[in-house]
Parts: structure tokens; C-alpha cells; sequence
């Protein structure tokens, strides 16, 4: 297996190093969807430069990376392109040894299952085969390397690339079962844009369960154990966040980054919902809306853990999905990180209701973004109305597409339960319903 | 008896008192007399005249103290004994305007008028109270918010220097306020936000739209011009409005701050109909602390309001070459003002030393030489305050007349201007370009730009390049913007190589504003202020060294070194930068649609988090249904 991987890195490092020397790297890294105000290169370099003149990165409102990002910089600024094709390796290498990981364990249930005799007799068809499993990884690693989106994502050198790395690493450690790698990726990955602090609850689920400790709030190994990675969690994220004080010698970037997260300024176009609804928001409503959005993004993962909370893995791609789709300055790269996980679920295919629509509308608009742009800002024959149509309709697809996952994916467990050819009382096939 | 005693003791108070007055105001008279009689000690040697008349002019200065001691004595009597010292110094008052035949065939007119006065607005528990020819509207001001140095101007049009050469006094076309507080200030901004405001009425004007977002606080480009060596840029607040029109509502005003208003002297001159029929139109009001004497004993406050106005050969003087007075202005002068101690008119003769340009009437025998703005220039003068200035007619109506081509302007030294490069609303750069046309001296310069917010700069792509080579600036303070908050400001020290063109560019990004931030016509664009570019220049007398011109040899093997170069600030063009724009149409739209698209989101999740699989089963029809509940009723078993 190492040799496909090996093939795939190469294939996707020429097409980024193409990229990077032709004349269309400029045009990438200048394009909205793919960089947004929070992880532009653009800025990353006036950082640097403000730095250099002497000036606070955080006195002004062009940089909003997190310290530890220009400490990194100010060291490989010059070696920027490998750092990002870098980064966009070990995504890939991350994710295909989680998934690796995922497989065998889903495998080693299932199979555990079938000799314990737990699948109704009408369901072997379900069940996933180590052949079907086996290319799966392999798939998962090209979903990500050679995505259209990561490439554009990577050649603008938009720092998206990097967060996806810890994201990923942090999934591979936390799949591969060690509590304190995991935490302390977590951590670093809510350091650099504190929407990640949702995965902490399905890499929470995922420990107990892989401990066999029940979700119970009256046992005490259950608290124990939240209690011990909440601590690794927290006291990382104190550690990270103390040192970039101790690099900068100042709060700013407190409110600077995290401050510019939640209270949305910039209302430059992007992919997301949030700058022309704030653009277009009545001032009274403002905080009111921005609360409400904010929470938003959160509030799922109560309910989804309880209902997911015997499939954290699939918990954690829901979570990535709802914090790219809601999050308040999306970029394709943040898309394709969680796109990367669709192979992974090939086998909930026959579920899907209307996977052929949403890649429609998902392809469609893609094209379109740059198009109604075009009219809007160069051609001026169009207004913004057009660029935020699309990313409704952008948004409403990503929104089709992860619940028709999730729908596919209770549904199936559903089958594996009762049995796939329900009948009705009558005898007649039955159709299932949501009641 | 008591009535009529009483009586008696009434008169005695009364005579008392009437002696009393009448002695206190005989003293400050005296006092008067004599800070007069020294005054006019330092002052006799003041004009050279060429013919020697100096005998006329006495005699017109005493007439005008005289008129002077009598105002003081009206004062005097009024106010009696509450009348501190400080409040009986002394005040003067001048005036003059100085007409420049442009080579352009245009012509420009500069007023100027000076109040100055020898007291102390900013000590402490003394209330300034008494003002003669100060106007009391800026003098409260001045103590009010502790202001140690002001300059304020008002500018429709734009200076165009390649034409017409340096102005006396530069501004950037709208409004432009510049303010040193004192340092015991303790809060700056709420000072400058009160005082923004109160010009704002005192001047008509909208300068109550300066805030924090459009005020700076530059390090070095701004200088204090009168006593004192402040260097603290924390008491500083700089604003340019550029986008402020200004008309006869900031003219009157400014008018009335006058000792003599529009009544007389020069400023009968300054109607609104003609002044704003001109191609370029400037005033300003220059507050500053200064000395009083040589040896600079004491502080005076100084009041200068300057009026600049260039009328255009085509709009203002339908394209022939004759310029009057009459003609500009619709008025010609028949007196000085009373209450000036000089009330002049200066006609730039320069050019025209022998009359073969333009001949200009009535003749004057006055001559006077300076240097203005490093260059030694010469000047008919016509003094006010002299009966035979105004000849038989009792009025003096300038006349200028061509009698052939200007001829060739010597370029200005230096020379800058502006505009924005790149199409699209996502992205540009602004260009700044300082010509130095000085043939072989090198110079620096200080570049200061100050950028609303909206524009995003990107200090990385900054570049100065002069001659096709880098030319990296030797000092650059530059603050970066804050959302809603603070400008950019970028100085810069700029050495200009000698004959070059030096470009600076700078990358910006456009943002989107919220909708209500948007100015009533948002396709209009905003306007970003004119950059500053401040230099000592070179003069152009010690650049003089082709030795063609007869001057004796002895003054001209070394440059004297006060001449040798002068402050000049240069202000660019303004730009006016389009913005993406929201649709403004529709906010209930965006709120719904988007909150829809959320909604859906809501919806679905919570669809599947909530409800669980089952099996369909369909129900009855409602035929049978309404038969089952009959049957319920009977007992009897239903129907399936």
C-alpha cells in the first residue's frame, strides 16, 4: 500500500509545484473563496513586514494569524510553497492512516457481531468486505491530495493547509488511542481558529469507548477519565496560549484573532453565510444575530454526541462539516477537509436520497463563483446580489449533502438492527419513515 | 434732619466717586501714551521708501493712534476699575494682499491679515475677558481647550502647481485642521472631539465629521510653526475633510472674525459672487503663539486669516489679458481699515522689471524686495494708508494689462501627484509621484499619507523607486489602520535624487462595507486625502549660478546660507476610490434568505436527531375509520 500513497504524494506535489511557478498562483491567492481575511499569505507577509518595521502585527486589523504562525514564518517564510505542500502531505498521510486505523476497527466489530450472531439474517449485504475496505484509505488520501479545492487551497498558500494538518494529526491520535498527543492537538488546533473546540467531544467518546468505560454520569471511571483529558485538553491550551504571550510579550492578539472570529468585522465576500447578512444587518440586530450564529456553530454538537455517541469517528466528520458550512470566514479549503471523508462512507451510497443533486448544485456553483465575481467586481454588470445567490445555494448543497450522509448513516444502522427488508404487518414491503 | 443729612453725605459720595473715575481714567490713558510713545521708538525704521516720504506716513500713524487712544479711552470708561493689566496690552492689527500675475495668464491674489496680541491665554486662574481686535469666538476657544497651536483651512479647487507655481500658504482642497495642544492636556481626544465641534459652528463648516477614524497623529510632517519646540506628537491631531465644499457660508464667517469685517479696508474686496467664480478658492485661519520682540522677552498670540484666490483667464476675465481690481472683485479700495497700524497691496513686478510684459497702473515709486519661497522677488507696493495711494478719484483700481506672451515659467522645484492604479473593486494601488527638478541638488522629503481604513494597505508591497533603482526610505513611521477605528498613517523620508521622478506604490484591498456606512451616493466613491509632501528645498537663488544677471561679485562666490533652502509643503490630489457596494435595497431579503438557508440546516439536523426509523403503515380510510368508531361505540371488533 505504501507505493500507491507514494505515487499519489508525487502526482499532487508536481501539480502543486506546476501551480506555484505558472502565472496563475497570483490569481489563486487573490481569489475569495479560497483565502479569507483570517489565513490570506497576503497578510501573513504584512505581518511579518509590520513585524520587521516594528510595528505590532495586532496594532492594525490586516493580520489576525495566531503568534505561533508567525514565529513558524518568520522562520520558512522563504521555504513557504514546500511548508504548504508539506502540510498538504501530511493531511493526507494522517487521514490515511486514520481511516486505516477506522477499518479495521469497524472491521473488527463487525466482525465480532457476525459470530455473535447480532445482524438479522437479511442484512450480510450491509456488511462491508475487507476488499471494498481495502482501497478505501487510498481514496480517502487522493479525496484530499488531488481535490481541486486543497490545490487551490495550497497554492494560494492560504495557512487553512496547516490547521488541516493539525486537525488531521489530531484524528490520527486520537484513532490510534493516545489521550495526550490527541489533547494537545486539539488544543492547537482550537488556538489557531477555536471552532475545532467541537471535536473534543467525539475524541472524548471515542477514548471511552475504545476503554470501555460507558457514558455513565454516575460511574466515577467516567469522570475520571473526562476529568484527565479535559485537564490535558485545557492545560495545553493554557500552555500554547502562555507562550505566544511570552513570544509577543502581549495580549493583542487575544482579541485581534479570537475577537475577529466571533465579532466578524471584515465583511469581505467569502464562501460562507455570515458577511452579507452582516453587511445587510440592521445595527440594533447585530449582536443579537452574531449570537445567535455563533451558537449556532456549537450548539450540534449537544445533540449529536448523544445521538453519535457510539460512532465518534462519524461524529467528528459531522462536526468538521458543521464547522466549515457555519463557520464565519470559510474557505474551500475547510470543505475539502471534510469532502476527504466521503470515500470513507462509500458503502452508505445506496442511502443517499439525493447525492446526484447536491453534486450538481455543489460542481455548479463552483464554477459559478468566479463567474457572478467577475460580473460583480471587474465587469459591473452585475451586483453583489448575484455572488451571495451562490453562496446560498453553495451553502444550502453542503448543508443537503452532510445530512443526507447523516440520514444514510442512521438509516443503515437502523437495517443493521431490524433487518433491511422490513415488511408491514400485512406482509407487503414496507417503507421506512422518520416519526 | 437725618433726611437732609443724609442728603449731604449722597452728594459727597457722588463727587468722590465722579473724582475717582476720572483719575483712574486719566492713568491708564497715560499708560497708553506711553507703551505708544515706545512702540513707536522700535518702530521708526520701517519702510525704506525711494522716495523718502516719510514725513506723510507719520502723519497717518499718529491720525491712526489717535483714533486708537480714543477707542482705548471708550474701553476705558466702560470697564473702570476691573481692567487687569493683561487685558490693557496692547493689540495691532495688519493687513495686505499681494496680487501675482500668473503665467498662465491667470492671476492669483493672496490676503492676508494679521491680528497679533501680546497676552496669555493659557495661564492659569486668569480669565482672558477684555478683547479689542482679537475676535473673542477663537480667543475662548483657544483657552477653552488649552490649544497652543491652530490651522484651519478651507479650499475649493486644486492648487495646480505645474502652472502656477508654489502658493504663499499651501492647502489640500476641502477642509484641513491641524491642532498642537498644550501639554498639560491630559485628555487629547476629548479635547479635539469638543473643539472639532465648535469650529464646526464658529466656521459653518462640517467639521464635526472628523473623528478618530479620520484624524492622525503625524511624527514628523507636521512641525510646530510658532514658539515653543514641542516634539511630543501625542498632542497632534491632524484631519483633512476632502470631500468639503466650500462656499459663502464659510466665507462670512471668517469674514466677521475681521477687526473691520467687511466694512473697510482690504476686505471690502471679498465678495462672495466673484470669490467663488474662480478657479481655485483657499482660506485659513493660522492661530500661533509668537514672539513679541527681537529678543523674545515675551509670547503674542498671532491670528493670521489668509484668503487665496486665483482667477481664470477664460471663466473670471473672458480670455483677455487685463486683470483689475474692479474686475476681480467688483470693488475697488478707497480706505486703509482705522484699526490697522499697515494696510498694503503688493503687485508682483518680478518678471516685468523694465514694463515689457504687463504695464500696470497707477504707477507706484514703492518698491520692496524679499524672498519668498527661495526666490528673491520684487514688489510695487501701494500703501492704504497714504491719501495720495488712492489719487483724485479717491479710489484705487489696480490695472494690469499684458502686452505679450508670459513667457516661460521657471518649473517648480518640487512637485508631486497622485492617483489609484488597477481596475475592479477588489484590489489597487495608489501611486505617488515627487518630481525633484532641481538640475543638481538632491533633497529628502517627508511623505506623509494618511488612508481611511476601508482601504487596506499593504505595507509589504510598498516601493520607492526613483531613476528605475530602489530607493529605499531612510525613516518610515507607519501605524497600521483599525476597523472603524483609526486611519493608516505612512511617513516617510524620502531622499529625492536631483532631476528625477521618485514613485512610491503601495498595494491596497477594498473592503465591503457595512450598508449603513455607506455615504448617501456610494457610487460616487470615497475620497482619500491629499498625501503631504514637506521639504526644505533648495532656493533658487543660490541655485542662480550662471552669474548673467548683474549682481555684485562680492555677494555671489558663496550662497548665503538663510537662503540657501526653504520649507515648502506640497499636497497631492485628492483620490476618489470606488467601493464594492451591497445592494441597499434589500435587507429584509438577505436577513430572510440567509436565515432560511440556516434554518434548512436547523431543520434537517434536528429531523434526524429527534424523530427515529419506523415502518410506514398506512392508514385507513376515512371510511372505515368513521365505521371503526361506530363499532367502537357498539363493542363490536373493528375493522382492519
Amino acid at each position: 500500500m505504501a507505493a500507491p500513497l507514494t505515487l499519489l504524494l508525487i502526482v499532487a506535489v508536481t501539480i502543486r509545484a506546476v501551480l506555484f511557478r505558472s502565472s496563475w498562483a497570483e490569481l489563486i491567492s487573490e481569489r475569495v473563496e479560497v483565502v479569507s481575511p483570517l489565513n490570506a499569505w497576503k497578510r501573513v507577509v504584512e505581518g511579518l513586514a509590520l513585524l520587521d518595521l516594528g510595528v505590532s502585527p495586532y496594532s492594525g486589523d490586516v493580520f489576525h494569524e495566531t503568534p505561533f504562525m508567525i514565529y513558524l514564518f518568520h522562520f520558512v517564510v522563504d521555504y513557504a510553497e514546500i511548508v504548504f505542500m508539506i502540510a498538504d502531505g501530511i493531511t493526507a498521510v494522517a487521514l490515511y492512516l486514520s481511516i486505516q486505523t477506522y477499518n479495521k476497527n469497524v472491521f473488527r466489530k463487525q466482525k465480532y457481531a457476525l459470530e455473535s450472531d447480532r445482524y438479522p439474517a437479511d442484512c450480510l449485504e450491509l456488511l462491508r468486505s475487507p476488499k471494498e475496505m481495502f482501497y478505501i484509505p487510498l481514496k480517502v488520501a487522493m479525496f484530499y491530495l488531488l481535490n481541486p479545492f486543497t490545490i487551490l487551497s495550497c497554492v494560494a498558500k492560504s495557512t487553512c493547509g496547516l490547521n488541516n494538518a493539525i486537525i488531521a494529526l489530531f484524528i490520527l491520535c486520537t484513532l490510534k488511542g493516545s489521550a495526550l498527543l490527541s489533547g494537545i492537538l486539539l488544543a492547537l488546533a482550537t488556538y489557531q481558529s477555536i471552532y475545532p473546540l467541537t471535536l473534543f467531544a467525539p475524541a472524548l467518546l471515542f477514548f471511552l469507548q475504545r476503554l470501555y468505560i460507558p457514558v455513565n454520569l454516575r460511574r466515577s471511571s467516567f469522570w475520571f477519565f473526562t476529568l484527565q483529558y479535559a485537564f490535558i485538553y485545557v492545560g495545553s491550551l493554557v500552555v500554547i496560549t502562555g507562550l505566544s504571550f511570552f513570544l509577543l510579550g502581549s495580549w493583542d492578539f487575544i482579541p485581534s484573532v479570537y475577537g475577529f472570529i466571533f465579532s466578524v468585522p471584515d465583511l469581505t465576500p467569502n464562501i460562507g453565510l455570515f458577511w452579507y447578512f452582516f453587511a445587510e444587518m440592521f445595527e440594533h440586530f447585530r449582536l443579537f444575530f452574531i449570537c445567535v450564529f455563533q451558537i449556532n456553530v456549537f450548539f450540534y454538537t449537544i445533540p449529536l454526541s448523544i445521538k453519535l455517541k457510539e460512532h465518534p469517528v462519524f461524529l467528528i466528520f459531522m462536526q468538521i462539516a458543521i464547522i466549515s458550512i457555519f463557520k464565519s470566514y470559510p474557505t474551500v479549503g475547510d470543505v475539502a477537509l471534510y469532502m476527504a471523508f466521503l470515500p470513507a462512507w462509500s458503502h452508505l451510497y445506496r442511502f443517499l436520497r439525493n447525492i446526484f443533486l447536491v453534486s450538481c448544485v455543489l460542481l455548479a456553483c463552483s464554477a459559478l463563483f468566479p463567474v457572478l465575481w467577475h460580473l460583480w467586481i471587474y465587469a459591473g454588470s452585475a451586483n453583489s446580489n448575484f455572488y451571495y445567490a451562490i453562496t446560498l445555494l453553495f451553502n444550502f448543497g453542503q448543508i443537503l449533502l452532510v445530512s443526507d450522509y447523516f440520514y444514510a448513516y442512521l438509516r443503515r444502522e437502523h437495517h443493521l438492527t431490524h433487518g433491511l427488508y422490513l415488511k408491514k404487518k400485512d406482509g407487503t414491503e414496507a417503507t421506512l419513515v422518520l416519526k | 434732619m437725618a433726611a437732609h443729612r443724609c442728603g449731604l453725605s449722597l452728594v459727597f459720595i457722588l463727587i468722590f466717586s465722579s473724582l475717582a473715575c476720572h483719575s483712574s481714567c486719566d492713568s491708564l490713558e497715560n499708560a497708553n501714551e506711553d507703551t505708544e510713545e515706545k512702540q513707536s521708538v522700535s518702530d521708526t525704521p520701517r519702510e525704506v521708501n525711494s522716495d523718502g516720504s516719510i514725513a506723510a506716513e507719520d502723519l497717518n500713524e499718529r491720525r491712526g493712534r489717535s483714533t486708537d487712544a480714543e477707542l482705548d479711552r471708550r474701553d476705558g470708561t466702560r470697564t473702570s476699575e476691573a481692567l487687569t493689566p493683561a487685558a490693557a496690552a496692547r493689540d495691532e492689527f495688519q493687513e495686505e494682499l499681494v496680487i501675482r500675475p500668473l503665467h498662465s495668464g491667470d492671476i492669483y491674489a493672496s490676503f492676508q491679515f494679521r491680528t497679533l496680541w501680546d497676552t496669555d491665554f493659557l495661564q492659569e486662574g486668569q480669565k482672558v475677558s477684555h478683547y479689542r481686535l482679537f475676535p473673542k469666538s477663537l480667543g475662548q476657544v483657544l483657552s477653552k481647550f488649552s490649544v497652543r497651536e491652530l490651522h484651519i483651512s478651507f479650499t475649493q479647487g486644486f492648487w495646480r502647481t505645474m502652472q502656477w507655481g508654489q502658493p504663499f500658504i499651501p492647502s489640500p482642497p476641502g477642509a484641513e485642521l491641524w491642532v498642537w495642544f498644550h501639554d498639560t492636556v491630559s485628555d487629547v481626544d476629548g479635547n479635539w472631539k469638543e473643539l472639532t465641534n465648535v469650529l464646526s459652528g464658529i466656521f459653518c463648516a462640517s467639521l464635526n465629521f472628523i473623528d478618530l477614524t479620520n484624524t492622525v497623529q503625524p511624527s514628523a510632517s507636521f512641525k510646530p510653526l510658532g514658539l515653543g519646540n514641542a516634539t511630543d506628537h501625542r498632542f497632534l491631531r491632524y484631519a483633512t475633510l476632502p470631500r468639503e465644499i466650500v462656499c459663502t457660508e464659510n466665507l462670512t464667517p471668517w469674514k466677521k472674525l475681521l477687526p473691520c469685517g467687511s466694512k473697510a479696508g482690504l476686505a471690502v474686496l471679498l465678495k462672495s459672487e466673484k470669490l467663488f467664480h474662480s478657479s481655485f478658492h483657499s482660506q485659513a485661519v493660522h492661530i500661533r503663539p509668537v514672539c513679541q520682540d527681537e529678543q523674545c522677552t515675551s509670547k503674542a498670540w498671532e491670528l493670521r486669516q489668509t484668503l487665496n484666490v486665483v482667477f481664470d483667464l477664460y471663466t473670471a476675465g473672458q480670455g483677455k489679458k487685463e486683470w483689475s481690481l474692479f474686475k476681480m472683485f467688483s470693488r475697488t479700495l478707497t480706505e486703509a481699515c482705522p484699526l490697522a497700524t499697515s494696510s498694503k497691496v503688493y503687485v508682483d513686478i518680478t518678471d516685468n522689471p523694465e514694463g515689457e510684459l504687463f504695464e500696470l497702473s497707477p504707477a507706484t515709486p514703492l518698491l520692496s524686495q524679499a524672498v519668498v519661497l527661495g526666490d528673491r522677488r520684487t514688489y510695487s507696493v501701494f500703501d492704504l494708508t497714504r491719501a495720495e495711494t488712492f489719487g483724485q478719484l479717491r479710489s484705487l483700481n489696480l490695472l494690469l494689462r499684458w502686452k505679450g506672451d508670459g513667457g516661460e515659467m521657471l518649473r517648480p522645484l518640487l512637485h508631486a501627484e497622485r492617483y489609484v492604479a488597477g481596475f475592479g473593486l477588489q484590489t489597487g494601488e495608489i501611486h505617488t509621484v515627487i518630481y525633484n527638478n532641481h538640475p543638481y541638488r538632491a533633497f529628502p522629503v517627508l511623505l506623509m499619507d494618511s488612508v481611511p481604513w476601508y482601504l487596506q494597505l499593504y505595507i509589504h508591497t510598498l516601493t520607492v523607486t526613483s531613476k528605475s533603482r530602489d530607493n529605499k526610505p531612510s525613516y518610515i513611521h507607519y501605524q497600521p489602520a483599525k476597523d472603524r477605528h483609526r486611519p493608516h498613517l505612512l511617513e516617510m523620508l524620502i531622499q529625492l535624487p536631483p532631476h528625477s521622478m521618485t514613485e512610491v506604490t503601495v498595494q491596497f484591498e477594498r473592503a465591503l462595507l457595512k450598508w449603513t456606512e455607506y455615504t448617501p451616493d456610494p457610487n460616487h466613491g470615497f475620497y482619500v486625502g491629499s498625501s503631504v509632501v514637506s521639504a526644505l528645498v533648495p532656493s533658487m537663488v543660490a541655485m542662480n549660478t550662471n552669474f548673467t544677471q548683474d549682481q555684485p561679485l562680492f555677494s555671489s562666490f558663496v550662497p548665503v546660507k538663510e537662503e540657501s533652502s526653504y520649507f515648502v509643503r506640497v499636497y497631492t490630489e485628492p483620490l476618489l476610490v470606488n467601493l464594492p457596494t451591497p445592494d441597499f435595497s434589500m435587507p429584509y431579503n438577505v436577513i430572510c434568505l440567509t436565515c432560511t438557508v440556516v434554518a434548512v440546516g436547523y431543520g434537517s439536523f434536528y429531523n434526524l436527531l429527534t424523530r427515529t426509523f419506523q415502518v410506514d403503515e398506512p392508514s385507513l380510510p376515512l371510511a372505515k375509520r368513521l365505521a371503526n368508531l361506530i363499532r367502537r361505540i357498539r363493542g363490536v371488533p373493528l375493522l382492519t
